[in-house]
């Protein structure tokens, strides 16, 4: 489709590790992902636990880091043929929000700096008033008070201010996407709200995002299209609605199944740690679904084969990458 | 309740750091009882002095900070529940013997806690020969026991911190907190770096040391999610205060004080219908200069004149539950803010 914002197609990230004491190893990051952002405002999310490789492919997906194989596609034009100009372009239309508010700034630097070099180097405004007028009308739009900001360091704002400048600054870029990795996790909870919420205003305005976070429950106020990484691979993406509320990738429905219910009279009635360890304590095969080992419905094939990425439901608002939902392999059928 | 007196009772505890520019008050005046076998939680933004108010009753509290003044009465022994510590008046010696055997801690951020050159086994045994000298087998028991009952195997004993992830470190601290049974735990946001499936099997355990060994436990969160699913009790803290104190039920079916509600109310919840939620506005007060009157009240959208003017009361509630907000002052002006 030639239609789409942002198409990655059959990406893999791999890390080589020479480590001085455990010789070569190689960890794959990203593992095969394909999936399209579409012309019209979207917010994708992707969710997964830590490991899972979704950081990696939002920094593929901004040009921060290099592909193994596969193509991540912008307007239908390749980001591994990219040149200077195309990159300059590409930065004012893509704009990241990271996760630490902490680390993102240069604490030498008053606040003011971080907008004023934006409209410098992207030539925003063709004199200083109107740059003024620009970077306030910016700070406003994320709930943030002028005077309370400009001439001050990054050590007297909080993180949820920091933060906020942030989404100014991607404000007054007016991009087109925006790639935003766990930029809630450092915040307080009362101002996640608000974060969350000129997220979703961007996107009446035209600006897509790509959301990425473990809470599942931020996850499903943002709606939108939802995808669920584990160990690399994208085993469910779908509408969000659907997947929340009616899971089929077993991963998926553990990651449900483990969100606080938020209801002190709806707690979890049954233990389920057997299952629910962390990833990092299994060895992944090549030649095996990702979950095999820790998936309560394994069946033989699953050992020993990788589903691949199938329709799980009639309609395409769902697909999963399980074996359970091809019909040949399913317990009762056999 | 069999027994009337509570485990814990901390009183006006006031634990201020000082600096140049004055006394930054982070605990000012908190009043909570914990009582045997409950999971009492402690919730709010960060900067609300919660971990600060468990620190200071594990005296873990260090120069340029100090308590202030307050009295935490910790009767731990159920052969003689009249008999009381003050932990605030306790002298470091006295503290030393009752850390782990009778009050043990679980710090934020515990998985890097751990020694990084000793082994597990090693660790925990260290902890048992401090208080309870034994024979190396049966210490060794004790160990394997403990591990059991966070889900871990023994033969992870041999094996160094770095060997083991941050879910099974965390857990590692758990089973060590429970070596020797102590009447109280504090856990300090034992969940918030981990993923959820390991946050539920964490949360799991606690829940353990309660059923199982008999514990109570004071679970300091941010999360209010995680306290929905946890405790028995709580207390919402803002600005070195308690805002409001009630069972989980009666703060999450029907939260009283105005910042309660709004911090419940600004939270996602998975499924259900999506309503826009609110944020509350404007940000949290400096320790340093708290606001005059009700602290939350800059924020605050209920806030009628008295609120700027006069320092809130506690109010009792039915069925125990405290709320310290002049709206449930029946002796109070609201508009004037004159008793």
């Amino acid at each position: 489709m030639s239609e789409a914002l942002l198409a990655v197609d059959r990406l893999s990230v791999v890390f080589k590790d020479t480590g001085l004491f455990q010789g070569n190893k190689t960890t794959v990051a990203v593992d095969d992902v394909s999936f399209e952002l579409p012309s019209e405002p979207t917010l994708v999310t992707i969710v997964g636990e830590s490991g899972s490789g979704k950081s990696t492919l939002a920094r593929t997906i901004l040009g921060l880091q290099r592909s193994a194989s596969g193509t991540v596609r912008y307007r239908n034009r390749d980001l591994s043929g990219f040149r200077g100009a195309d990159w300059h372009a590409f930065r004012r239309e893509v704009q990241p929000v990271f996760q630490d508010p902490y680390a993102t700034y240069n604490p030498f630097y008053r606040i003011d700096r971080v907008l004023k070099v934006l409209v410098r180097k992207f030539a925003l405004a063709s004199n200083d008033s109107d740059a003024e007028a620009l970077i306030e009308d910016a700070l406003r739009a994320v709930d943030l008070r002028p005077q309370d900001v400009l001439g001050r360091y990054p050590h007297q704002l909080s993180g949820g201010e920091r933060q906020r400048v942030m989404l100014a600054r991607v404000y007054m870029m007016k991009p087109k996407l925006i790639v935003a990795d766990e930029p809630i996790s450092m915040i307080d909870a009362a101002l996640r709200a608000l974060f969350l919420n000129i997220l979703l205003d961007f996107r009446d305005q035209g600006i897509s995002s790509i959301f990425i976070t473990h809470n599942l429950a931020t996850a499903y106020y943002l709606g939108g299209r939802i995808m669920v990484m584990c160990r690399g691979r994208m085993i469910e993406y779908g509408d969000m609605d659907q997947v929340v509320l009616n899971p089929s990738h077993p991963y998926t429905q553990l990651l449900i199944d483990s969100v606080p219910s938020h209801n002190p009279r709806h707690r979890w009635q049954e233990e389920r740690s057997e299952y629910a360890v962390d990833a990092s304590e299994f060895v992944f095969s090549e030649h095996a679904c990702v979950f095999e080992a820790r998936c309560p419905h394994a069946m033989d094939i699953c050992h020993h084969q990788r589903p691949p990425f199938v329709t799980a439901d009639t309609k395409a608002a769902q697909q999963s990458a399980c074996f359970l939902y091809h019909d040949e392999y399913r317990p009762d059928q056999a | 309740m069999t027994d009337a007196r509570p485990l814990l009772t901390i009183e006006d505890m006031r634990i201020h750091y000082d600096s140049v520019r004055g006394a930054y008050k982070v605990v000012d005046g908190v009043d909570v009882e914990v009582h045997r076998n409950e999971i009492f939680g402690l919730a709010g933004e960060s900067g609300c002095g919660k971990s600060t108010l468990v620190e200071g009753i594990l005296r873990l509290i260090e120069p340029p900070g100090h308590i202030h003044s307050g009295t935490a009465l910790f009767r731990p022994f159920p052969e003689d529940p009249e008999r009381s510590l003050d932990l605030v008046q306790l002298d470091y010696h006295e503290m030393r013997e009752i850390r782990w055997k009778h009050l043990s801690y679980i710090p934020q951020g515990s998985m890097n806690s751990l020694n990084p050159v000793m082994r597990i086994r090693d660790q925990m045994t260290d902890v048992v020969m401090h208080h309870e000298p034994g024979g190396q087998n049966e210490i060794n028991r004790n160990i394997a026991a403990a591990l059991e009952m966070v889900g871990l195997p023994e033969s992870l004993g041999a094996l160094y911190p770095h060997e083991l992830s941050g879910g099974m470190k965390q857990r590692v601290c758990i089973a060590m907190s429970m070596l020797l049974q102590p009447a109280l735990v504090v856990a300090d946001e034992p969940t918030t770096a981990l993923d959820v499936n390991v946050q539920r099997a964490v949360l799991e355990t606690i829940a353990h040391l309660r059923d199982q060994m008999g514990a109570a436990v004071i679970f300091v969160s941010h999360d209010l999610a995680v306290h929905a699913e946890l405790v028995d009790r709580m207390a919402i803290m803002y600005a070195g205060v308690v805002m409001e104190l009630g069972t989980v039920y009666e703060i999450f079916d029907n939260p009283q004080h105005p910042y309660t509600k709004r911090l419940i109310h600004s939270i996602p919840a998975l499924g259900g219908p999506r309503e826009r939620l609110e944020s509350i506005p404007g940000m949290a007060p400096s320790p340093l200069a708290w606001p005059e009157g009700c602290r939350f009240h800059p924020r605050c959208p209920d806030a009628v004149p008295a609120c700027s003017s006069a320092t809130p009361r506690t109010i009792e509630l039915d069925t125990g539950r405290k709320v310290t907000c002049h709206l449930f002052d029946p002796d109070i002006d609201l508009e004037q803010g004159s008793a």
